[in-house]
């Protein structure tokens, strides 16, 4: 097969592996149509095995006959490579250049890959919109299931299946899709138990420069306000940027036309700026000769955590109009597949106890991000490292991901999962041997029959062994909303992300270790107590016998 | 008492912004000789807010308004209180009596004087005889071969702000000590500080020698050599200057600088560039302004962070312990640690040398041994820094503060190595500058000698020990790794902090139930009593049944996790392919792939312990259909004003939870 002709050399003998915090192992390489492989042959040594999906860029030095390659790879790890032999070097360091960048989704290593684990649950069934539907329609009867895009015509990038209100038909929806960005006309979120009230995601209206209006669109979202209520709309971007958008065509919902509605503008930032950020932002991380000053002012250079706190800001913003205000939201930014799904999850998470349990945050990611229509293909095909010029990568699921360890780290008894859960997201997302993350769109998935041909990650995740290695020690249910300061002394370095690879985990593993241990010690003794206590009051009642009749 | 003009003024509104309190509170202002109490109207909760005199730092008069007259109160621990008064009379007259009380002229005003001490004389001998220098020095193993007590200073003649009792290295004669102690800064002679028991090196602290361009001491010299001789593993000794080379090399025009390498053969020196007490105590004030900024950006923020420079002086100081630590533990070479004086920087440096070092400092006892040595018995100016007295403001300076800090930053990244939690450091913090046992009180231990504290006060180390129980560290093990032997840091600038707990404790949004610290404190204690209460049934069991008692410890075994390990190895292999090498994933139970099943066994829980947990009981609020207190998530009052929606302009739309 194709591999074959990539791999100039499949195997070197004698290549020196370094790797943070890990003893160096010698060994020989081999290179596998998705994998790097170093193994020492000798038992109980560590071995890498490397996918090369997971390589962002690869850096070759020479010293002699001495070579050595530099892999850096997408989750922000680098290891080091010395491999005797010119040539081999080289021949390496080619073939993974290729291997790392095929462009072809079906050579890809999760339509190779066999589990080997038991599937308790296919993931790919976990969390069909239907099913999430039926918890929506015990608490109200005022929205149906639409399948007005079953065959993707409508919006090429929702789901066949979406929220609507109730007395808007499929006919409605058509038109007003044809006044939105990508046909992305406003679907239900979220329902807010509580209050009743309901969060929508759409694209950008496109009202042009000469003011297009749509009676439909109008009559779509005015149908989900109460009687004499009025509701929200949030623009992600600033006011300039939307004004500049009408030039495109695009636009924002103007008072005229929508009186019912207020507007607020945000500035969350897209694609190309948040990448520049997140490279910065690498980049200080990885440079340990900083001064103090330097360090500080390299941070707040690379505006990442600016972008934390704007995004958390905004969805802040979504869930008290929604839950203080007593109001409907609709959210949106341009496109509204990105900036406007970070609000949207971040606002669930605030609101919704549910959202913060493992079962509840996977249907979170799946529901709001890969079904909503996130291009993950597209945004994690590169991450910090990479050489190329970005075009459509953008880390916006990694801020996410870093908005939700924020809001845990100040509530970290509220979610049943631990960071793991979100590093384990990121690292998927970016590279995976699961089909979970490819492609684009609801659509694509089906093109490529990935829940045909490539498991799920949800299988994997969905074990009893996984959840307990992802399950917080110190959760306690919290049915209330949880409001996280978005103060800037409030919002750390996600240190389990960008130091992770510089700073040597033991310390932080025994504080985990000694945690888990205190609370199953708890358990263990209550469980001895209350069965002690049973065979006392057993023996207690037998003992005197008949006392009383 | 002459000095409180208006000892109750009623329809008071107090405002403390930075405890994230947003409504002011009515109630009713008393002034008593020590404290000023504020007492809320409100029937129900009537709380109560009181302000020692002594914690006064700042007092404000800001123009008043139709509502009245504002008098803003600032602390030593950083609270800010606001005042509305409705009379400007009563303003005027609390404002003075207050500039007056909070700045006492002797002494004898000061709380831990003002109290009677012989009501208790049994508890007040106890209490100071609770934490002892001497008690250290004999955990050491001295007096030894090496080093012996000196006389020298039993009547603080050589020099009046060491204390008594001094270990000197055997090699040093009188006559030697005499000398040393003359060509010394206020007669700060070489004298031990910590002894290193596996490798025989010591720490030593002085003050800087009086050398000026070309200055020597022969007796000087000779002391320094004696500090090298009395560690036989070295044939010479670092010379830890805490200054920054030029500020070092400046004091020499006055007569002082420090040691030249030709003049004393057997030294190597090093320049920690610790900055002075009049840089530390802008920068604080700088960190301060940045915590209490109202609504910055991230960038002021970060920008404000990195002007203050704040963080820069953390990471200098523990640079400094770290370097000596280093050269005693792992060069097995003494140190000689000195600044200016010798009374600040090198308190610090010696004592976040120790701290690295010794495990014992680590615990709760061994903390405040370690400041009563370094810190009060070898003259560290408590009075002076803390501002005690009505006095030079140039004296005060945060130096036991950063002490502090570093210890706060060296827990983030060693969370199971000390004894003690956060809540220690901050009230150990707030009892210096309050100054409300003898402790503290004066600038040395000639000065609190001479003013009998220990028949007129209290020891601040018994009240601290009382209280013990909540300021244990839940995660601290005795037998864990980080506990034993040297502490390694890793100083690289990314690994501090702002300490939010000091410059910012209003942004704590979870309840103080929800902090891991309190949380896993409860379940020890609730497993304390389960014990307690499983020892109780079983002596009840073999009562009932005649059968002799068998006590059964309840043990879980311990889960090692090692995250960054199994999920190191990226994927789980491929089972389709066959590789040239024989499957590793699949011969070796030991290998390290995250899919693999066979790893997953070394995680797995004790018999009958699933996760997640199930909740624990229906605790109050925790019903899932009261959703209407949610009040008690955190951040109060949320309310969305109409400026803010609807706002055209983005930025200011702002969330209010700052």
């Amino acid at each position: 097969m194709e591999f074959a002709e990539l791999i100039k050399t499949p195997r070197v003998d004698g290549v020196v592996l370094h790797r943070p915090f890990m003893p160096t192992v010698e060994g020989t390489l081999c290179l596998t149509g998705h994998h790097l492989i170093l193994s020492s042959r000798q038992d109980n040594t560590e071995e890498l095995w490397l996918l090369h999906s997971n390589i962002d860029s690869i850096e070759k030095r020479f010293l002699g006959s001495l070579g050595t390659i530099i892999v850096k790879c997408k989750d922000l790890r680098m290891i080091q490579l010395d491999i005797p032999g010119m040539e081999e070097c080289l021949n390496i360091g080619s073939s993974i250049e290729a291997l790392s960048t095929l462009d072809s989704v079906s050579l890809m290593y999760p339509y190779f890959y066999r589990p080997m684990f038991e599937v308790i649950e296919d993931g790919w069934k976990s969390f069909l919109p239907e099913d999430a539907f039926k918890d929506l329609e015990a608490m109200t009867d005022e929205w149906r299931l639409s399948e007005v895009n079953r065959d993707f015509r409508v919006c090429t990038t929702y789901p066949p299946l979406v929220a609507v209100p109730r007395d808007v038909d499929d006919d409605t929806l058509r038109k007003a899709a044809g006044f939105r960005h990508g046909g992305r006309f406003p679907v239900l979120s979220y329902y807010h138990k509580k209050n009743g009230m309901v969060m929508m995601r759409s694209g950008q209206p496109l009202t042009g420069t000469n003011g297009r209006r749509c009676k439909e669109d109008e009559r779509l979202i005015n149908a989900t306000l109460r009687p004499g209520k009025r509701g929200y709309v949030i623009d992600t971007r600033t006011i300039s940027v939307a004004q500049q958008a009408k030039a495109r065509g695009g636009g924002f919902e103007t008072e005229a036309n929508y009186p019912q509605w207020r507007r607020i503008h945000k500035a969350i930032e897209r694609s190309n700026v948040l990448q520049d950020s997140l490279v910065k932002l690498v980049e200080a991380c990885n440079d340990q000769s900083h001064s103090m000053d330097r360090w500080l002012s390299k941070l707040e250079a690379s505006n990442w955590q600016t972008h934390v706190k704007e995004i958390l800001t905004t969805a802040c913003l979504a869930a008290q109009c929604i839950d203080r205000e007593g109001a409907s939201v609709l959210v949106h930014g341009t496109e509204g597949t990105d900036s406007t799904l970070q609000v949207t999850s971040l606002a669930q998470i605030i609101l919704d106890p549910a959202c913060r349990t493992i079962q509840g945050f996977q249907g979170l990611v799946e529901r709001e991000w890969l079904q909503a229509g996130h291009p993950f293909g597209q945004r994690c095909s590169m991450s910090a490292y990479s050489n190329s010029k970005p075009r459509h990568e953008a880390p916006g699921f990694l801020l996410f991901l870093d908005c939700v360890w924020q809001v845990l780290r100040q509530f970290p008894c509220s979610f049943q999962f631990t960071e793991q859960l979100l590093v384990l997201l990121f690292e998927h997302a970016y590279a995976s041997q699961f089909g979970t993350f490819l492609g684009n769109s609801a659509a694509e998935r089906v093109r490529l029959s990935l829940p045909e041909k490539t498991v799920s990650l949800w299988s994997w995740v969905n074990r009893p062994q996984e959840i307990d290695h992802l399950s917080n020690p110190l959760y306690e249910p919290n049915s209330l909303v949880i409001w996280p300061s978005v103060a800037p002394q409030s919002l750390l370095l996600w240190e389990g992300v960008f130091l992770r690879w510089n700073r040597s985990p033991r310390c932080q593993e025994e504080a985990r270790e000694e945690t888990v241990h205190i609370i199953e010690h708890n358990k263990e003794l209550q469980n001895k107590v209350n069965s002690l206590r049973r065979q006392l009051a057993q023996l207690e009642t037998q003992e005197p016998p008949l006392q009383t009749p | 008492m002459e000095h409180i003009r208006t000892p109750k003024v009623e329809q008071v509104r107090l405002l403390q912004r930075r405890a994230g309190q947003r409504k002011p509170l009515l109630g009713t202002l008393y002034l008593s000789a020590t404290h000023t109490i504020f007492v809320e109207n409100h029937p129900e909760t009537r709380r109560e807010t009181w302000v020692l005199h002594s914690m006064v730092s700042g007092l404000e008069r800001p123009p008043g308004g139709p509502t009245g007259s504002q008098l803003v109160l600032r602390c030593k621990d950083f609270r800010v209180f606001h005042l509305l008064f409705p009379l400007e009379r009563d303003c005027v007259d609390v404002h003075a009596s207050l500039t007056r009380l909070s700045r006492p002229e002797s002494y004898s005003e000061l709380y831990c004087l003002s109290i009677n001490p012989n009501t208790n004389q049994e508890e007040r001998e106890k209490s100071w005889s609770l934490v002892l220098p001497s008690q250290d020095y004999q955990r050491m193993g001295l007096p030894n071969n090496l080093w012996v007590a000196t006389a020298a200073n039993s009547e603080y003649k050589m020099c009046d702000s060491y204390p008594a009792q001094l270990f000197v290295s055997r090699w040093a004669s009188p006559a030697v000590l005499m000398g040393s102690s003359r060509f010394r800064s206020r007669g700060r002679l070489p004298v031990l500080s910590y002894f290193h028991q596996d490798t025989l090196a010591a720490m030593c602290r002085c003050s800087q020698p009086l050398s000026g361009f070309s200055g020597r001491s022969e007796e000087d010299e000779q002391m320094v050599t004696a500090v090298m001789k009395a560690n036989p593993g070295s044939d010479f000794i670092y010379v830890v200057d805490t200054r920054p080379r030029l500020n070092a090399m400046a004091n020499r025009a006055a007569g002082k600088g420090y040691e030249s390498e030709d003049h004393y053969g057997n030294i190597k020196l090093h320049f920690s560039g610790i900055d002075n007490i009049h840089v530390m105590r802008s920068s604080q004030q700088r960190i301060l302004d940045v915590g209490e900024q109202r609504t910055p950006s991230m960038s002021d923020f970060l920008l404000g962070l990195e002007n203050s420079g704040w963080l820069k002086h953390i990471k200098a100081v523990l640079d400094a312990g770290v370097f000596i630590a280093k050269a005693i533990a792992d060069e097995g070479v003494s140190v000689l640690v000195h600044c200016s004086d010798g009374w600040d920087r090198t308190a610090q440096a010696c004592s976040v040398a120790s701290v690295l070092l010794e495990p014992y400092y680590r615990t709760m006892k061994g903390l405040m041994v370690l400041i009563e040595k370094d810190w009060v018995s070898f003259g560290h100016k408590f009075s002076h820094r803390y501002g005690h007295l009505d006095g030079d403001p140039r004296e005060v300076s945060p130096v036991l503060d950063q002490f502090l800090e570093v210890l706060w930053q060296l827990a983030q990244q060693f969370p199971c190595a000390f004894q003690f939690n956060e809540r220690f450091l901050l009230d150990l913090r707030t009892l210096a500058y309050s100054c409300q046992e003898g402790t503290f009180l004066g600038n040395s231990e000639k000065e609190r000698r001479s003013l009998r504290l220990q028949e007129r006060s209290f020891s601040v180390w018994s009240r601290l020990w009382r209280e013990r129980e909540k300021y244990w560290n839940p995660l601290y093990r005795a037998e864990q790794s980080q506990t034993q032997g040297v502490l390694r840091p890793n100083t690289t600038p990314y690994c501090f902090k702002m300490w939010k707990g000091l410059y910012s404790p209003a942004e704590t949004p979870a309840p103080p139930a929800q902090m891991p610290v309190d949380l896993l404190s409860s379940v020890r204690e609730g497993s304390q009593q389960l014990e307690q209460e499983l020892a109780n049934q079983q002596e009840r069991l073999a009562a009932l049944t005649g059968e002799p008692i068998s006590y059964q410890k309840v043990e879980v075994p311990k889960r090692k996790i090692n995250q960054s390990q199994l999920r190191y190895s990226g994927p789980d292999p491929p089972t389709t392919y066959s590789y040239p090498i024989t499957s590793p994933a699949q011969d070796h139970g030991s290998s390290h792939h995250a899919a693999e099943p066979a790893n997953q066994k070394t995680r797995r829980p004790a018999a009958g312990l699933s996760l997640p947990l199930e909740p624990p009981g229906s605790g109050k609020g925790r019903d899932p259909d009261d959703l209407s207190s949610d009040l008690e998530s955190g951040v109060a009052d949320l309310s969305v004003g109409d400026e803010v929606i609807g706002g055209q302009n983005g930025e200011e739309a702002g969330l209010s939870s700052e």
